[in-house]
């Protein structure tokens, strides 16, 4: 559905989504680059359970919920990938743990 | 000139409890309440459905806070009928914190003092050990200075944004009235007649109950009713969502029913001013994490300021004017744990003149100067 504009073919960053190997190019952000990957949705919400994906990409909707290098509910909109990071859907509402 | 049997200015929790009660009543009642940016205790409160803290001084408005918790369930039930909203009313009990032997030992004096005023009528509210605590939730981890809690059966919770959002909707839904941006201008009394003047046009009705929070001190005065009220600040607190942790109401820490941490309970003296500042958001976050260690790692999305209403013995004021009958004042800091009462013994009240017994006391005349003798 997304393509990356013509410039920038370096895909030069490497990171986990789900145990899949997905490409970025440097200062992507991480919902840009699971978008552009195309891997299905980012998270289900807490109250209904809903698949959902980034919308605003601008740090407003909330929407991006994911959980990046263990930490929940990273607005993934607003993290730029890394190599090596560890990105998992946001399932519902977040635990607490100690 | 619009014309109703009952004309309820104000339409927060208060205000729209009493106007859904009057309206199955079958009278035709009409809320004007105002815009969104006045202050709105409706809109910031905690939405505890709450006795143990209540009464002290009156006997019987603690009677009667567990007279409305009482009610709750099936007022709930019948909320969801008429509007479709699920107000998430849990009750069961809920418990007071207790950080270290100073807050055990002052919170056992208090239930003291509660159980003599009480003589014999009720107060049920028992101090629960560190123990007792953690069976009611044996996943949750509590902090070393949590020595026990004030427990009690009556009380519980209930999603306040949700309960004003049914009220509205099954008040409508009925056959009711709700007008917004109605600010009241000035209420004239003659014969038997009220008429209510705003911008957007005049209202008439034999009776208009007064509901309007901290509006209601300039209007009272027009109708002979006096309203002794004052502002007190409480900040509110609030995490983002997470997994059910805490299966039980408290007092300064509360979940809704969709995860949210609600944490809150300070109280300032600062007139009307609602913001909200670090060095108390600071306090309220530090309490709950000395309470629960777990939710230091929650992160929090929202604060705000709301301003109570109290009254000077923090006891509802129900009342009817001496000098302009059909004229009446309702209010209390208590909304959300009133709400049921306020729909049922209140509304009666005011359409038929039905009283409960003792509800003379909520009169605001109680506060009235004896003359020196």
């Amino acid at each position: 559905m997304y393509k990356r504009l013509p410039e920038g073919d370096d895909l030069s960053v490497t990171f986990d989504f789900e145990g899949e190997s997905v490409s970025a190019r440097p200062g992507d952000t991480v919902a840009a680059a699971i978008l552009v990957s195309d891997a299905g949705h980012t998270r289900t919400t807490p109250v209904t359970g809903a698949p959902r994906l980034p919308y605003c990409m601008m740090g407003v909707c909330f929407d991006c919920l994911m959980e990046i290098d263990g930490v929940p509910n990273q607005q993934a909109c607003l993290v730029e990938v890394r190599d090596g990071m560890r990105v998992k859907r946001q399932v519902g509402a977040r635990g607490v743990d100690e | 000139m619009q014309s109703a049997d009952v004309i309820v200015v104000g339409g927060g929790i208060f205000g729209s409890a009493v106007g859904y009660g009057l309206r199955r009543e079958g009278l035709n009642v009409v809320i004007l309440d105002e815009g969104d940016n006045v202050l709105r205790a409706s809109r910031g409160n905690f939405g505890l459905v709450w006795t143990q803290s209540k009464g002290v001084g009156v006997h019987r408005y603690h009677e009667w806070s567990c007279e409305s918790a009482a009610l709750y369930p099936d007022f709930a039930a019948e909320l969801l009928e008429y509007s479709d909203i699920d107000v998430a009313y849990r009750g069961g009990g809920g418990v007071e914190l207790l950080l270290g032997d100073d807050e055990l030992e002052a919170r056992k004096q208090f239930i003291s003092n509660m159980q003599k005023q009480a003589a014999g009528s009720i107060f049920d509210c028992e101090i629960i050990d560190r123990q007792e605590l953690q069976k009611f939730a044996p996943d949750l981890t509590l902090g070393e200075e949590l020595v026990g809690a004030s427990f009690s059966p009556h009380d519980g919770d209930v999603n306040p944004l949700l309960l004003l959002r049914a009220l509205h909707t099954a008040f409508d839904r009925r056959g009711g009235r709700y007008l917004t941006n109605r600010r009241v201008d000035s209420i004239d009394h003659r014969g038997s007649d009220f008429t209510v003047h705003t911008a957007q046009g005049d209202f008439t009705a034999a009776k208009v109950v007064l509901a309007a929070g901290h509006g209601a001190p300039r209007l009272g005065p027009m109708v002979g009713l006096n309203v002794p009220i004052r502002p007190q600040r409480g900040q509110v607190l609030i995490t983002e969502r997470a997994r059910p942790l805490f299966p039980f109401a408290m007092g300064s820490i509360r979940q809704t029913n969709e995860g949210t941490v609600q944490l809150g309970n300070s109280k300032e003296e600062v007139g009307y001013d609602d913001g909200t500042s670090l060095d108390v958001t600071r306090k309220i976050a530090t309490r709950a994490v000395r309470c629960f260690p777990q939710l230091a790692g929650v992160r929090l999305v929202r604060t705000w300021g709301c301003i109570r209403i109290l009254t000077p013995d923090m006891a509802a004021i129900y009342d009817e004017s001496a000098t302009c009958p059909g004229a009446y004042v309702v209010t209390s800091h208590s909304g959300v744990t009133l709400a049921a009462i306020n729909a049922a013994h209140v509304a009666r009240w005011i359409a038929h003149g039905e009283m409960q017994p003792g509800f003379e006391q909520f009169s605001a005349q109680r506060f009235d100067v004896q003359a020196a003798a």
